[in-house]
This record gives structure tokens, C-alpha cells and sequence, in this order.
């Protein structure tokens, strides 16, 4: 036996031993390697608060002069009065936002699980292609195609909705029935914003479904489910916080959407409407691109000062979808150190 | 309860019990269809009764042998199950039911109801479908198999939608823009000498061409190694420090580019007293497009098999050497992938530029001294300032150029990124092979 073969060892460590390390220590070279890499990441954390800072900076006037009403007035004229505020474009956006997304996420995650789970193979991958190609294709060219293609052909829809849906308080109109009016509404830009939302929503919760486990689903097909039954009960709960996170960063890009909004939307008033088949509405990012070369020192200041709400709001949500996607079951499996 | 994803309740189906490559030999005019019972008294084959959904695969036939005869001739009573097929019966119902909606919703809407709109139209099309759809296949199968239908119908039209929007969009924008850049002084010319209403004989976008590019150009310089360099440090040091990194990314990549723009405009232009020009421009594309390279990176660095670092490591390596020589090579295909999408989507920014680039009609080629126009400003100008009929067709004609370079730049990326990290084309297993030889 091996054991008899070895020589006969004294009890106890011998007083030269030492543990080695197993970690080999880092050379020079790589304390240098690490440093960068490390500084890097440092200067992406810099950036961010670079942005925050100096947003805080520049706008700190702005605040000073319309104090707590510029959360709570609802008029926009930095220049003359220091009564301004953004309680009608902030609404605006938002609304525009939830309009974009009551549309694109439907959509998204169907477009979602018909790849993931519906599509034949041969069609698969030339669908995916054409998702990230939505994604590449510029918001210029989403805004050209909103204001000159589908606007004027979307215009008897929305008589159509007013007349027909104005029991939905959002439908209802309350101007005179002329199709001029029905131009430049929030939901002709929310659904174009749509539109880019939709890439996003898509390729998140694509990439979420995907990771359903195989035992699960077939364990469904092996209990007699069909395979609506199947995605029903096996990968849409899997995917939830998938879709959840998804859905949230489409919030935000909706939210921060800026020249198809810009293209459409007509400002007339500030008043905030949920009327969103007339003419007319704001945006947060309309106003600034609209006026930012228009005002002076305290105009701008003013403007700053809404792109800051823009920027904090944006990455809380973001970060928040972040968060929901890496906590979730299907997160976990892909973001984990 | 069972039932097969045929839908069908649980029902008897045969199943047979072969004896070895004896039921292969049953003579091809011993098959009569429905003539079971002979061959079953003949002894070759046992009849078993069995409900279908619990073993599924009993239903095709046993033997490997069995002629196609003989697969017929059992076919009455033996249907094997069809997964993910099309049938006719499947596909007449969504034929006609798309045909029977678009009949009806055209007397509805044209003739009886006063609509109007071709958007109005196709919505109430789909609904009309989707509803005949359900009762067309409620009257052939039972509910289960008929919501999965109408399911795969309904998630099929996000395909479709999808597919539909993205052709419409291209193609309208490749035809509207047809008309300005057939037009050789489109391409040569700035606006310089054009006034408001000049024909479209005068004037072009060669300033803005020269400032996309000029601008992309120096975005890509500057952050390509910043979002490389951070996406190795996500994916090869990793750590709470990391952690925070990844979060901040992610919620970069969906920052809004106007903000991009804001954050140029207060430091460089407000805060160092810069005035407007391409540089700053190129500096707000570069902040969008920093943390869609760092993310696209990270996603391919991580998919490097570890066992690769290993073997680096374990023939002594050092860490640095380990990922320039073995990780980043093997992800470059990935890596080029990652920086073209983001030059795609760096080159239709609009809101960062519009803030901080300014405006000319001139052509300026110094990035660092005069305001620069890229292709989506002019667009903006073009079409939302100035908004006449020729603008908008010089609009058009520069989102043409624009479509076809994102296009180009789109193709790229997936040609490149079509093989998984350390896969080698077939030149590349040539060329090893040479390599090899010698």
C-alpha cells in the first residue's frame, strides 16, 4: 500500500514550513494594467457625476429665482418673469412617455416571444437583425418619417378616435372639429417615440425569454400544455422582471426623446391638457431644443435647469431598471461576478 | 388533464407491438388501408390501446424498417403528431379569415360608417381578423387549441409590425431623398452660395457630409478606448467598485443624448468659454457613444472562454499579458462589432450636435474653429427652422445619404460579428494551415 511506501513523518509542522500562497502576487506590469483599467472605470463614474455637477452648477440660478414654484407653476418665460416652471412640460413628457409606452411594450414583448419561442428558424436571426437595425436607425429619421409620412395619414384615425372613443377622457376634443387641429398632437409624437422604444423593450425581454430553462418548459409540453400555455405559465413569469426592466428603460428613453418630439409637437400654451388627440403640448426636451439659442444667460439658465430634472429622473429610472433586471431570477443568471 | 398538442381530447390510438424486422416484411398488396385486423391475425403485429398525450412517441411506428406503404396504411388510425408544422387546415383558416375581415371592415369602414384614414383602416382590419380569426378556429378545435392559434397569430404581428415599420421607414426615406441626390452638386456643393429659395440646381451638403465624418471620426478617437478600457475593466477585474461601474453604464446607455449635449454645452462652451465648433460636437457624441461601446464590449469579453485565460495564466503569464494576447484577440470580432453599431449610432445623433456644433451653410473643414454641420443638423435645419419645399427635399436628400451609411455601417457590423469570439473564418483556417506548413 501507498501508505506503507512513504517514509515514517513526524507529527506536527516542521518549524521551516510556511503556507505558500496560491495567489500569485502582481507584477509590476500588471499594477500598472490594473491601475488603468481601474481609472477607466473611475472616469465613467466621473463623467456621470461630471454632468450632475456641473448641471447643478449652471442652473443653481435658475433655482434661486423661481425657488420651490418652478415645480409648481405652470408657465415657461424665464426671461420676463421669475414666476416659471415645469409643472406643464413635466407632465407633457410624461404623458407622452406613457402613451409611447402603453404602445411599444404590448408590442415589444409579442415581437419578443414570437421570436423566442414562435419563429421558424430560417427567420430567427434576420428578425433580430431587423430589431437592432430599428435600434441603429437615427432618431432624424424617425422624426422625418413621423412629421411627412405618418402624420398626414393618421389624422382621420385620430377623428376617427374622437368621435367614436371620446368616452376615454384622453380621446375626448375639445376644439373645434377641424383637422387642423388634430396636427401636432402628443399622441401622433408618442407614437412615433414608440417606435423607438419598441427596439429596446424587444431585445431586452428576447434576451430574458431565451434563458427560460428547457426542464421547465418541456415539463409543461409534458403535461399536455400547448405551447401558448407553456409560454403562459413557464416563460412570462420567468421573464417578468425582465420585462419590468425593459419596460423601464424604454421609460426613460422615452422621456428624453428629443427630435421627433421636437418635429411634431406644436407648442401653443402652457397648460398642461390630457386631451392628447389635440394640438398642441410641450416637452421638456422640445423646449430646450426649441429655445436654447433663442434665450439669453438666464433663459438658458432656466432651460439647464429642466435638462437637470430630465437627467435625474432618467438615470433613477435606469438605474432602478437596472437593479430590477440583475435582482431578478433571469438576471442573476447572466449578471453575476 | 392530458391532451396532445394536437389539441384533441384524449383518444384510443393504435400502437404497435412489432416482433422484431418481422413487420417490415408484410407484403406491400397485404396493405389494404384499414386492414389492420388481418395482419393482426396474421400475427405480426399486436393492436394496443393506449390514450395519446401519455406517450407520445408510441404513436409513430415502432420499427425503423417500415415501409412507406406500410406508415400509410396504418395512417388512419395512427396520425403522428406535428409539432410545428403548418397545415392546410391551419393556414386556409388565416387566409380567410384575413380575407373575410379585410371584406368586411372595407364595407364598414368605406361604404357605411363615415371613417377615413389608412391608419384607421388597417387597425380596425387587425381587430376585425384577430376576432374571425378565434371563431373560425373555435368552430374547428377545441378552446385550448384555439387560443394557442390566436396567440401565435397575435405575437406573429409584432414580427410583422416590426418588419413592416423598419421597410416603410427605409424605403420612404430612400425615395423621398432620390429626388435631391440625382442632383451632382448635391454631392460637390455647400449651401455657401445658395439662398433661401434657390432651386435645387444650387447648392448641396458637402459641408455637412465632411462635418459627420469629421465628427464621427474624432467621437470614435475618443471613445472607443475609454468604453474598450472600462468594459475590461467590468469584465476582467470585476468587484464592488464594478458593480457600481455596470449600473452607471447601463443607465448611461439610455441617457438621453440631449443631455449629452446639455453637459458639452455647460463645460466646454459655458464653463472654458469655447465657442461653438465641431470639436465640441464631437466630444457630446462621443459621451453617447462611450457607454454603448463599454456595454457591447463587456457582453463579448465575458463570453471569452475562461479556460483560454487559464492556459495563459498557467504558461506564466501575467495578467496584462494575458488580455492583450489571448482576450482581446479573441474577441476582436466582437469588439469591431461593438464599435461600428456605436459609429452607427453616433452618426444620426442630432439633439447633442444641435446644442453645441452651431450652425453654417459654409463649408468648414477645421474641427476646432468655427461652427461645423453634420448631416442630421442640417436635416433639422433644413426641415424644422427652415422648413421650404426645396429644404425639406435637401432634408430628404441628406437622411437618404444618412440611411444608406447606417445601412452600410449596420451590414458591417453583422458581418463582422457573424462568428463567436475565437471561431476562424475559413481564409483564417487557410491561412493558419499555411502558416502550419512552412
Amino acid at each position: 500500500m501507498a501508505v506503507a511506501l512513504t517514509p515514517h513523518v513526524q507529527p506536527g509542522p516542521h518549524p521551516d514550513d510556511v503556507p505558500r500562497p496560491i495567489v500569485a502576487r502582481a507584477t509590476g506590469g500588471d499594477r500598472v494594467f490594473r491601475g488603468i483599467l481601474r481609472s477607466a472605470g473611475l472616469a465613467v463614474l466621473l463623467i456621470t457625476l461630471m454632468i450632475l455637477i456641473f448641471l447643478i452648477l449652471r442652473s443653481s440660478s435658475a433655482f434661486q429665482r423661481a425657488g420651490f414654484g418652478f415645480f409648481t407653476t405652470a408657465s415657461f418665460q424665464p426671461e420676463t418673469s421669475n414666476q416659471f416652471g415645469i409643472a406643464a412640460l413635466l407632465p407633457d413628457s410624461a404623458l407622452i412617455a406613457v402613451i409611447a409606452l402603453t404602445i411599444a411594450v404590448p408590442t415589444g414583448v409579442a415581437t419578443a416571444l414570437y421570436i423566442s419561442e414562435y419563429a421558424p428558424h430560417a427567420i430567427k436571426r434576420p428578425l433580430i437583425a431587423v430589431i437592432d437595425l430599428m435600434a441603429a436607425i437615427p432618431s432624424i429619421i424617425y422624426a422625418l418619417w413621423g412629421l411627412f409620412w405618418l402624420m398626414p395619414r393618421i389624422l382621420g384615425f385620430d377623428k376617427w378616435l374622437s368621435h367614436h372613443a371620446s368616452f376615454i377622457p384622453v380621446f375626448r376634443f375639445t376644439k373645434t372639429d377641424t383637422i387642423g387641429n388634430y396636427v401636432g398632437a402628443m399622441f401622433i409624437a408618442a407614437i412615433v417615440v414608440s417606435l423607438m422604444v419598441i427596439p429596446i423593450v424587444t431585445s431586452l425581454s428576447r434576451q430574458v425569454f431565451s434563458q427560460a430553462p428547457q426542464g421547465e418548459r418541456e415539463a409543461a409540453f409534458a403535461l399536455g400544455s400547448t405551447r401558448w400555455g407553456m409560454v403562459r405559465t413557464v416563460v412570462l413569469p420567468f421573464g417578468r422582471a425582465g420585462i419590468i426592466g425593459a419596460s423601464m428603460l424604454g421609460l426613460g428613453r422615452a422621456l428624453g426623446e428629443t427630435i421627433a418630439v421636437t418635429f411634431i409637437l406644436t407648442p401653443l400654451t402652457y397648460a398642461f391638457s390630457i386631451h392628447i388627440l389635440e394640438g398642441g403640448g410641450n416637452s421638456i426636451t422640445a423646449e430646450i431644443a426649441n429655445f436654447y439659442t433663442q434665450y439669453d444667460a438666464k433663459g438658458v439658465a432656466a432651460l439647464l435647469a429642466c435638462g437637470l430634472v430630465l437627467f435625474v429622473s432618467t438615470l433613477i429610472i435606469n438605474s432602478l431598471a437596472s437593479i430590477v433586471i440583475s435582482r431578478s431570477r433571469s438576471g442573476a443568471l447572466t449578471a453575476a461576478d | 388533464m392530458p391532451r396532445g398538442p394536437s389539441g384533441s381530447p384524449a383518444r384510443a390510438v393504435t400502437v404497435r407491438l412489432a416482433k422484431g424486422r418481422e413487420a417490415a416484411a408484410i407484403p406491400r398488396q397485404s396493405g389494404e388501408a384499414g386492414d389492420a385486423h388481418a395482419r393482426a391475425a396474421a400475427g405480426h403485429v399486436g393492436h394496443v390501446t393506449r390514450p395519446a398525450g401519455k406517450d407520445g412517441a408510441a404513436v409513430r411506428p415502432a420499427t425503423r424498417g417500415a415501409t412507406a406503404a406500410d406508415v400509410a396504411d396504418a395512417g388512419k388510425a395512427e396520425t403522428r403528431l406535428r409539432l410545428r408544422k403548418t397545415s392546410a387546415e391551419g393556414s386556409s383558416t388565416f387566409m380567410a379569415a384575413a380575407a373575410a375581415s379585410l371584406g368586411l371592415v372595407w364595407v364598414l369602414f368605406e361604404r357605411v360608417l363615415p371613417f377615413s384614414g389608412v391608419v384607421g383602416f388597417w387597425v380596425c382590419w387587425y381587430i376585425l381578423f384577430l376576432c374571425l380569426y378565434f371563431v373560425m378556429a373555435r368552430l374547428q378545435w377545441d378552446r385550448l387549441e384555439a387560443r394557442n392559434r390566436l396567440a401565435g397569430v397575435a405575437l406573429g404581428t409584432g414580427g410583422v409590425l416590426v418588419v413592416v415599420i423598419v421597410v416603410v421607414q427605409v424605403a420612404y426615406t430612400l425615395t423621398r431623398g432620390a429626388g435631391a441626390v440625382v442632383h451632382t452638386n448635391f454631392w460637390t456643393r455647400s449651401m455657401g452660395f445658395a439662398g433661401p429659395k434657390s432651386p435645387m440646381k444650387f447648392g448641396g451638403v458637402l459641408h455637412a457630409i465632411v462635418g459627420s465624418v469629421e465628427e464621427i471620426g474624432l467621437a470614435t478617437l475618443f471613445s472607443v478606448p475609454l468604453g474598450i478600457t472600462a468594459a475590461l475593466f467590468l469584465a476582467e477585474i470585476g468587484g464592488g467598485l464594478a458593480r457600481v461601474v455596470r449600473t452607471i453604464v447601463e443607465a448611461m446607455t439610455a441617457l438621453p443624448d440631449l443631455v449629452a449635449g446639455l453637459f458639452v454645452y455647460v463645460t466646454l462652451i459655458l464653463s472654458l468659454g469655447i465657442s461653438k465648433n465641431g470639436f465640441c460636437a464631437a466630444v457630446a457624441i462621443a459621451v453617447t457613444m462611450m457607454p454603448i461601446v463599454a456595454r457591447a464590449s463587456e457582453v463579448v469579453l465575458r463570453i471569452v472562454p475562461g479556460a483560454l485565460r487559464e492556459a495563459s495564466y498557467a504558461l506564466g503569464s501575467s495578467q496584462w499579458r494575458t488580455v492583450w494576447n489571448v482576450v482581446l484577440p479573441t474577441a476582436r470580432s466582437g469588439l469591431t462589432t461593438a464599435v461600428v453599431l456605436a459609429m452607427a449610432r453616433g452618426i444620426g445623433e442630432t439633439a447633442p450636435v444641435l446644442l453645441v456644433a452651431g450652425y453654417t451653410k459654409e463649408l468648414n473643414a477645421n474641427p476646432f474653429h468655427g461652427p461645423m454641420t453634420s448631416l442630421p443638423l442640417f436635416i433639422y435645419n433644413a426641415v424644422h427652422v427652415l422648413g421650404t419645399p426645396d429644404y425639406v427635399e435637401r432634408g430628404f436628400g441628406a437622411g437618404f445619404v444618412l440611411v444608406v451609411v447606417v445601412l452600410a455601417l449596420f451590414t458591417i457590423a453583422r458581418r463582422v460579428g457573424g462568428s463567436a469570439p475565437g471561431e476562424i473564418t475559413k481564409r483564417q483556417r487557410r491561412r493558419l494551415a499555411r502558416e502550419a506548413a512552412l
